[in-house]
């Protein structure tokens, strides 16, 4: 009983860690690329797909949960394929005008 | 060997979590970002490699599995290339629904794993991740209705929205609770997930069109919070790390877009803000309005020294930023000093007008935030105003009574002259009158955006021999 409370607390600790971090993270992010920025954590939110697989690969799954874990693969993949595509496709079009020259 | 490949998985998790951070950190900059979605790429990479190869995962299942990842992959892929970059918001809005809808199936799926649903910490999580995950889905995807234009924009309300809403979350509440504490009856679960499925269409109903930056952003955080959940029932960090990572971008970004409009979270989710309209512009102010045309727009900025545009939803509506870019090649190429700026909520999300110049191909460096570029509108001798309204009412400096007093605004009214490009008078998303546009240092052009900043551009083209 003792170990499992020791494992929850170890997933609590990472977690607040990982909240914290991504804080410090975002903030830091130049409002210039706000857009980008959702578009790429909206594809690290399908981080699930990991949870999808291992529901439906489990050996003798029942069909119900299968067909849930299948889906939630396909809407996961979905997501990350066209997450990160888009991600790329807006950032190569923020282009600094070297010639020319900004304001500073 | 066989044991390196039984513990793969831990060590392609490990270098996947960190990836995930060095991309969200490499997105900080334009001149790393595109490191960043590389580095998100590979460790998403190792996460479904690693994942598929763990012992858990039976080989019987492989197949359905690669052709599940197939699919998703083949529809995803065609709807990032063929997705017109005006679209982005909505398009943002619908993959967040993917995401959120993905973890939704997972938690049901555990929840019917065994003849026994989880127990203890375990449906405490689940319970957080199936609510948050269908909730998402459907809000998703009314956000994605109302911004294609699907489902009327503005907020829809009726008498005692508020109780109706607190009454289903109420239930909610109440049917999520239940399985934590007892056994509960099969009915219990499916009554759970068709709440919070209709909660999420209820909950994006009164919020009308210019809140969707803030409500968008907290989609992401929501969908992140879901897949973090997701990580407590598996036991999993990597699902951990990337969903708190997601949730705390999300959050941040809707505090951001929340203080861009002096606005706290429960206004812009419970205040319908058209609700305002009645009180403010009953002044009745019958102040004329000076109308000008392309022709004097462009004598006037051929004449200046500096010129700042700020783009607002109206120009993305009118896809008007190609000819906007024309229009400041123009005024570059003759010498005159030509800047953009960008109110944080200018559009219909966070950042949405930096991606719309950035691809009509406008330098980044031209693009700059409110508190950097409001000193500068004083010794500016033209700012032009492209379909933003509320974000440059000065009426948010000085007026107690209007909605927007205390929203840090663009001191567009600073500057010299003033050019207003609007399709009639009129009032903005918030229904308020604007006194700029009554200023005597103000031109209106009546026009749509894309059409006038076309005309304007040849009237420089004609107006101007002098060679560059």
């Amino acid at each position: 009983m003792t170990h499992n409370i020791e494992i929850a607390f170890l997933s609590v600790y990472i977690f607040l860690l990982a909240v914290i971090l991504g804080l410090e993270l975002v903030r830091r992010v130049s409002p210039l690329l706000h857009t980008p920025l959702m578009s790429l954590t909206n594809a690290i939110s399908a981080i699930s797909v990991v949870g999808g697989i291992l529901i439906a690969g489990e050996k003798d799954v029942r069909t119900l949960p299968q067909i849930l874990g299948l889906v939630a693969v396909t809407a996961a993949m979905l997501n990350i394929v066209a997450g990160f595509m888009i991600t790329d496709r807006m950032l190569k079009m923020f282009r600094r005008d070297t010639s020319k020259g900004g304001k500073r | 060997m066989g044991g390196f490949m039984q513990s793969f998985w831990m060590y392609a998790y490990f270098v996947a979590a960190f990836a995930t951070v060095f991309s969200i950190k490499w997105l900080s900059h334009p001149s790393t970002a595109r490191r960043g979605v590389i580095a998100g790429e590979i460790g998403f990479t190792l996460a479904i490699i690693g994942t598929f190869l763990r012992v858990e995962v039976s080989p019987s299942h492989y197949v359905s599995i690669l052709i599940a990842i197939a699919i998703g992959a083949m529809i995803g892929a065609p709807m990032a290339k063929l997705m017109p970059m005006t679209s982005v918001p909505q398009f943002t809005a619908l993959s967040h629904a993917f995401g959120a809808l993905a973890a939704a199936l997972v938690g049901t799926a555990e929840y019917y794993l065994t003849d026994a649903p989880p127990h203890g910490f375990t449906i405490v999580a689940l319970i957080v991740e199936v609510l948050l995950g269908f909730l998402t889905f459907t809000a998703s995807l009314m956000a994605f209705g109302k911004l294609q234009g699907l489902v009327p924009s503005p907020p829809i309300t009726y008498k005692g929205q508020n109780f109706v809403n607190l009454t289903f979350l109420a239930c909610g509440v109440v049917l999520g609770i239940w399985p934590m504490i007892a056994t509960a009856p099969i009915w219990v679960f499916p009554a759970f997930t068709v709440i919070a499925l209709i909660f999420g269409v209820m909950f994006i109903l009164p919020i009308g069109g210019g809140d969707m930056p803030t409500v968008i952003a907290l989609l992401n955080s929501f969908a992140g919070a879901s897949a973090c959940a997701m990580g407590f029932t598996l036991g999993n960090h990597l699902l951990i790390i990337a969903g708190a990572l997601n949730a705390a971008s999300g959050f941040i970004l809707s505090v951001i877009m929340c203080k861009a409009m002096n606005r706290s979270f429960a206004n812009v989710l419970f205040g319908a803000f058209g609700q305002a309209k009645e009180k403010s512009g009953v002044k009745g102010e019958a102040k004329p309005v000076h109308s000008a045309s392309a022709e004097d727009a462009a004598m006037m900025m051929l004449n200046s020294q500096k010129v700042i545009i700020v783009p607002g939803y109206g120009m993305a509506v009118a896809q008007a930023q190609h000819k906007v870019r024309e229009l400041a090649d123009q005024l570059i190429k003759r010498g005159i000093d030509v800047q953009f700026a960008i109110h944080p909520v200018a559009g219909r999300m966070p950042g949405h007008m930096n991606v719309l110049l950035a691809e009509a191909d406008i330098s980044y460096d031209r693009l700059h935030e409110m508190e950097d570029i409001n000193p500068d509108f004083a010794e500016t001798d033209v700012a032009l105003v492209i379909g933003a309204n509320d974000v440059v009412n000065p009426a948010a400096r000085h007026d107690k009574t209007s909605p927007i007093y205390g929203m840090p605004i663009l001191d567009v009214d600073k500057a010299k002259h003033v050019m207003v490009i609007k399709r009639s008078m009129n009032t903005g998303f918030a229904g308020i009158e604007n006194e700029l546009y009554h200023d005597d240092k103000t031109l209106m052009l009546f026009g749509d955006a894309k059409g006038m900043v076309a005309d304007i551009v040849k009237e420089i083209g004609a107006q101007s021999p002098m060679s560059s």
